[in-house]
């Protein structure tokens, strides 16, 4: 639609030449990024399986229900995304600020029970150089937990900025899409993560 | 002359004398290399079975190497001259040619093929196994010495390894710290000592003399990786035999008594921490080279140093001002202890 | 596009330091990085000339070993990370909205951003050698030999933290050149309408997008190893060292493309401009230089020949490496085939053009050569590999990129270089080049390894060594002639006009230097070659609205306040918690500031 727009009129700095705002480009790219970011680390995570010199041992300390809880709190947040971002394109902002703040609380949410998990983990005596294990689990989940940490404050700060006089203006659709971009990405490779560590078999 | 066909003609003969005659100077220069005598560490000169097998995928990458330099350098060196900027000379304005373009995609991909067949054929004899009946080494490196030990003959010596000729050697590589790699030129192309992995490799030497083939270790490992070298001597079956006959016996209990206050000392001053001598009790360290038989080798100081009675004073004296960062440390030995010392591990044959 | 446009026109065409250091316009930004490029390239330069020195002759005696470990790790981590890579994205910066016919990059505050935090990370590794001893266990920091056991003074933890902290820079970077490239085009201007400059520039963003989040995670980890006790890369407790290296390499090899690539382009650009005539074979140029992108992905390790892979890796990662050599090939010959039939303009910007040509293909030669794994094992970690790597990034990047700075110097600065001295310099430094760099391939075939500080006299290294010094020296004196002939040029009136060379892309259909909004009238591409093709149809140039309202972004010191936080940050991850803390909050006030600077 957007490429039959720009054939129509010249091109002047408003339209770009995909048709796609560059901040949305921008945001795809950058993903491709985090992929090998993440790619590496979950690489390093399967090289080290099983290369544990002493216990605690991933099969005695993984708490799978507990973690099943938090994956699905996760996904409801991709849920809530969604329906923030409809929100957002369709004008119906009350919808919007709602679910932004859902999906900030489930992403809060995820993030508490890392930490219970990791506390629980530290006080069954796997720490970071405990052995492998510890050392590539704690690395790969921790870097994913600030990945939704900096999604949340994402989110908080479109929240905010949202309950300004002014709002989020002209590009408000636009902004909370993006998020949504990222925050699904997050949690799509939590689902990774996730079957990687917890799920195949050790 | 630009246009002119006689002036073309100049230029394409000018290019390929001038390239001719730089490449005859430059393979002047490198026939430097095929020196074994001038340059000890030659990789031309191969003296093991699987060298002269890469060897011979080498003179043929090389040749391929030379004749694309040639062709590319003749070529760009005719264009700039014979199309230089003149009055009346026009571009000609054209975007491609796609047969050229086809033909110029398959020489490269011939080029290509041309080395790879011998690359996968050389790689298929070194990936291989050692032969059985070779004999086992075990190469490790420590930061900055060799450790060779022949588990079969229960021998454990440093820096100079010693092999029969035309059998084949089988090298285990280790390393107790950083990565090493063991680089013997004339024998072998190198492999890494890793820690943490083993790594194998083997070739039989097929020249026995008098002097030793040269190398030094091939990988960055910190401070004193330029003086991490060692030697390698190929001798024929019975001096082989012999030596490791002689090596491995205990040391030779010192008789003088300057020697005998040496083996004080050396007791007395903390060496035994870190050196094994056979035979004698208390020398049991595994930190730095066995010095059973000391006095058997032609350098120290991981063949930075002859080893003369002189060399091993110096050394002594202040090991880290020879090698720098070396694990020994300057023990800060009086003029006496030095006299001593030098006496016993002069008399360690 | 609320980030492109803003409010009125600049009203000042100030000059005053506070309108650099608030800067937004991509041609500053791209002037302040070729200018501290060339000041870090100078410094490696020198780091060189030291080495050289130490290296004349035998059992040298100019630097100690833990010196000569610290310079020759600084030299190459200076000239990859510092020198090259920064004048590239100067360039970059300049040229692509020029040449795409846009009046800004895609992100004109996060390539300012990108510029501080470059400058910077620039500072705090340099820094590394009055506070403690510079990182001394080379650029690619193999494991475990930069883990904290092994490396005790601070120096590989400058290396990782200014590592990442150039990471980030570029990568920033690279996100707003590829968007700018996609987004940003001109009217007309198709993908296979770029010039193949840019087509470069986009392969080389996409490389480091994608291969440098492997090194960040690479250096974290070693970070982790080295200050948190974990153990990745140690073997002792069960890490890896062979990790490292691939994680190095799987970033390292694309790296090697990212470095060359730019100059390709630029060579690319010169050489039909000189030779009056379109270049032969665009679309097998830009699909070579694609394919190398890709393939470049696929060739890690051939690094690694010599740690023990196993057969199969080798047999795989050979051919691969065989494999790159073809599309290399291909763009070898299409510049033959450029300079073929044209009536080439011999200046000093197609000098050094030619001189790319037949020097990357040397560079190219040796490089096929140990893509056999036998081979090398010779080869690997000797002077022939630095002989290899130094056709290619010095006969190969560095002459590209004087390439273009003496095809572009008219347009940045107005003024034409000195041709005469161009070419003095020009001779000086072919010269030098292959007296530093040819003998290294003897001494390499005559065993000598890499990285040692000292040799004996008795290995017949000694000539090679003493002729290769006298090169560098020699490197050093052309490049001294470039300082002064820019110094020259500098004072003189602009005399370039805007188009010196009768260039074929846009930015030459726009002043020298060009106006901050770029282009009066944004222009039309109806061809590849967009000004030769209304030059032989005869369109003139668009004229000037008479009410010219353009609307430039207004400057902006948030991205130094973001810059400032991110340096605080890496500073604080080596010292302390508090400095990290300050500059995590300065950070996030930049960046709150910067997301409601009104921009419209």
């Amino acid at each position: 639609m957007a490429a039959a727009a720009h054939e129509t009129q010249p091109a002047t700095q408003h339209a770009t030449t995909t048709g796609i705002d560059n901040r949305k480009v921008m945001m795809w790219i950058f993903l491709a990024s985090e992929c090998l970011f993440f790619g590496a680390l979950i690489s390093t995570y399967l090289i080290f399986k099983g290369d544990s010199l002493v216990g605690p041992y991933p099969k005695e300390i993984l708490n799978i229900p507990v973690t099943s809880t938090s994956t699905f709190v996760l996904l409801m947040s991709s849920l809530t995304m969604v329906l923030a971002v409809y929100g957002a394109q369709h004008g119906r902002l009350g919808m919007m600020k709602v679910m932004l703040l859902a999906t900030i609380l489930l992403g809060l949410g995820f993030l508490g029970f890392q930490a219970y998990e990791f506390t629980e983990f530290v006080h069954e005596g796997l720490g970071l150089t405990t052995n492998q294990f510890g050392t590539s689990f704690f690395v790969l989940t921790g870097f994913h937990g600030t990945h939704v940490a900096v999604g949340v404050l994402y989110l908080l700060s479109l929240l905010v900025a949202s309950n300004r006089r002014t709002g989020l203006g002209r590009d408000r659709a636009l902004h909370i899409d993006i998020a949504g971009l990222y925050w699904h990405f997050v949690d799509v490779v939590w689902i990774v993560i996730f079957t990687i560590i917890y799920l195949i078999p050790n | 002359m630009g246009g002119s066909r006689p002036g073309r003609m100049i230029a394409i003969i000018a290019s390929l004398v001038v390239t001719g005659v730089v490449t005859f100077l430059i393979y002047l220069a490198f026939a430097e290399s095929l020196d074994a005598v001038r340059q000890p560490m030659t990789t031309f000169v191969p003296k093991s079975d699987n060298a002269e097998l890469v060897h011979g995928v080498y003179k043929l990458i090389f040749w391929l190497a030379g004749a694309v330099f040639v062709g590319i350098m003749a070529l760009t060196l005719a264009f700039s001259l014979m199309y230089r900027e003149r009055p009346g000379q026009e571009a000609r304005q054209f975007h491609g040619n796609s047969r050229l373009e086809v033909v110029w995609t398959l020489i490269p991909v011939l080029l290509v093929v041309a080395m790879a067949v011998p690359t996968f054929s050389t790689m298929s004899v070194l990936t291989k196994p050692a032969p059985e009946g070779a004999l086992q080494v075990i190469a490790i490196g420590h930061q900055w010495w060799w450790e060779f030990q022949y588990p079969e003959l229960g021998i454990t010596t440093a820096n100079e390894l010693h092999l029969p000729v035309n059998r084949p050697v089988s090298v285990t590589l280790k390393s107790v710290d950083v990565i090493h790699s063991f680089w013997v030129p004339q024998l072998s192309g190198k492999i890494d000592n890793v820690p943490g992995h083993e790594n194998h490799l083997w070739f039989t030497p097929t020249e026995a003399r008098a002097e030793p083939y040269l190398a030094q270790c091939a990988e960055f490992c910190g401070l004193s990786h330029a003086n991490m070298r060692f030697r390698v001597f190929v001798s024929e079956t019975p001096a082989f035999e012999t030596w490791a006959k002689a090596v491995k016996t205990d040391r030779v209990a010192p008789s003088a008594d300057l020697a005998k206050a040496g083996e004080q000392q050396f007791t007395t001053s903390g060496c035994i921490a870190c050196h094994t001598v056979q035979g004698n009790p208390t020398a049991a360290g595994k930190i730095g080279p066995n010095l059973t038989h000391f006095a058997s080798r032609t350098t120290l100081a991981s063949g930075t140093l002859d080893r003369t009675p002189e060399n091993v004073r110096k050394w002594l004296s202040n090991p880290p001002a020879v090698k720098p960062g070396s694990l020994m440390p300057n023990l800060n030995l009086s003029p006496e202890a030095l006299d001593k010392l030098v006496a016993y591990l002069d008399g360690l044959k | 596009m609320a980030t492109a446009i803003g409010v009125m026109t600049h009203a000042e065409e100030d000059t005053g330091l506070w309108s650099w250091l608030t800067t937004v316009d991509h041609k500053r930004i791209g002037a302040v990085y070729t200018v501290a490029g060339f000041i870090f390239f100078m410094i490696g330069g020198l780091e060189a000339v030291a080495v050289r020195t130490q290296l004349a002759v035998p059992n040298g005696t100019v630097l100690d070993a833990d010196r000569y470990n610290q310079f020759f790790t600084m030299h190459a981590l200076t000239m990859i990370f510092l020198a090259i890579m920064p004048m590239g994205a100067g360039f970059f910066n300049y040229f692509i909205p020029l040449q795409i016919g846009a009046r800004d990059v895609a992100f004109p505050r996060l390539n300012a951003l990108s510029l501080w935090i470059f400058l910077g990370g620039g500072l705090l590794l340099n820094s590394s050698f009055f506070l403690g001893g510079a990182p001394n266990g080379g650029w690619f920091g193999y494991a475990p030999l930069s883990s904290i056991e092994y490396a005790k003074t601070s120096g590989m933890t400058f290396y990782v933290v200014g590592l990442l902290t150039l990471g980030l820079s570029t990568l920033i970077a690279s996100l707003n050149f590829a968007v700018t490239i996609i987004n940003m085009r001109a009217p007309g201007m198709s993908m296979m309408r770029l010039p193949v400059f840019i087509w470069m520039v986009l392969v080389v963003a996409f490389l480091l997008i994608l291969s440098l989040p492997v090194l960040t995670v690479g250096l974290l980890q070693l970070y982790f190893d080295r200050v948190w006790g974990t153990s990745f890369f140690s073997p002792a407790t069960g890490g890896d060292p062979i990790l490292w290296q691939h994680i190095f390499w799987i970033f390292g090899h694309p790296e090697v493309y990212v470095l060359i690539l730019p100059s390709m382009g630029i060579v690319s650009e010169v050489l039909p401009v000189m030779s009056k005539k379109p270049l032969f074979g665009y679309s097998a140029i830009v699909f070579a230089g694609a394919a190398i992108g890709v393939l470049g992905f696929g060739v890690w390790a051939h690094h690694m020949f010599t740690t023990g892979l196993g057969p199969v890796p080798q047999v795989v990662f050979s051919a691969s490496t065989m494999a790159i050599g073809i599309p290399t090939g291909i763009k070898i010959f299409n510049w033959l085939g450029t300079m073929y039939g044209g009536n080439i303009r011999f200046v000093t910007a197609t000098y050094f053009s030619v001189a790319f040509i037949a020097l990357f293909t040397i560079g190219g030669i040796s490089g096929v050569m140990h893509a056999s794994p036998p081979i090398d094992g010779h080869h690997q970690d000797s002077y022939f590999v630095v002989a290899h790597l130094h056709y290619v990034l010095f006969g190969g990047a560095i002459m590209g990129i004087f390439a273009g700075l003496f095809y572009w110097f008219p347009k940045m600065s107005g003024r034409m270089l000195d041709e005469t001295l161009g070419k003095i310099g020009f001779w000086i430094m072919f010269v030098g080049m292959n007296l530093t760099f040819f003998p290294m391939h003897f001494l390499g075939l005559a065993g000598m390894p890499r990285r040692i500080y000292t040799y004996d006299a008795d290995l017949g290294w000694d000539t090679w060594n003493m002729v290769a010094t006298i090169g560098s020296y020699t490197i050093a004196t052309s490049v001294l002639i470039f300082v002064i002939n820019v110094i020259k040029t500098m004072r003189k009136d602009k005399d370039a006009g805007d188009d010196p060379w009768g260039g074929a892309t846009l930015e030459w259909a726009t002043s020298s230097p060009p106006p901050a909004h770029d282009f009066d009238v944004i222009p039309e591409v109806r061809d590849r070659d967009p000004l030769w093709y209304d030059r032989d149809h005869g369109i003139a140039r668009a004229a000037v609205p008479e009410h010219n309202h353009i609307h430039m972004p207004p400057p902006s010191y948030f991205p130094l306040i973001v810059a400032l936080g991110a340096l605080l940050i890496a500073v604080g991850s080596m010292t302390h918690l508090s400095v990290l803390g300050l500059g995590a909050v300065i950070a996030i006030y930049g960046v709150w500031g910067w997301a409601l600077e009104p921009t419209d």
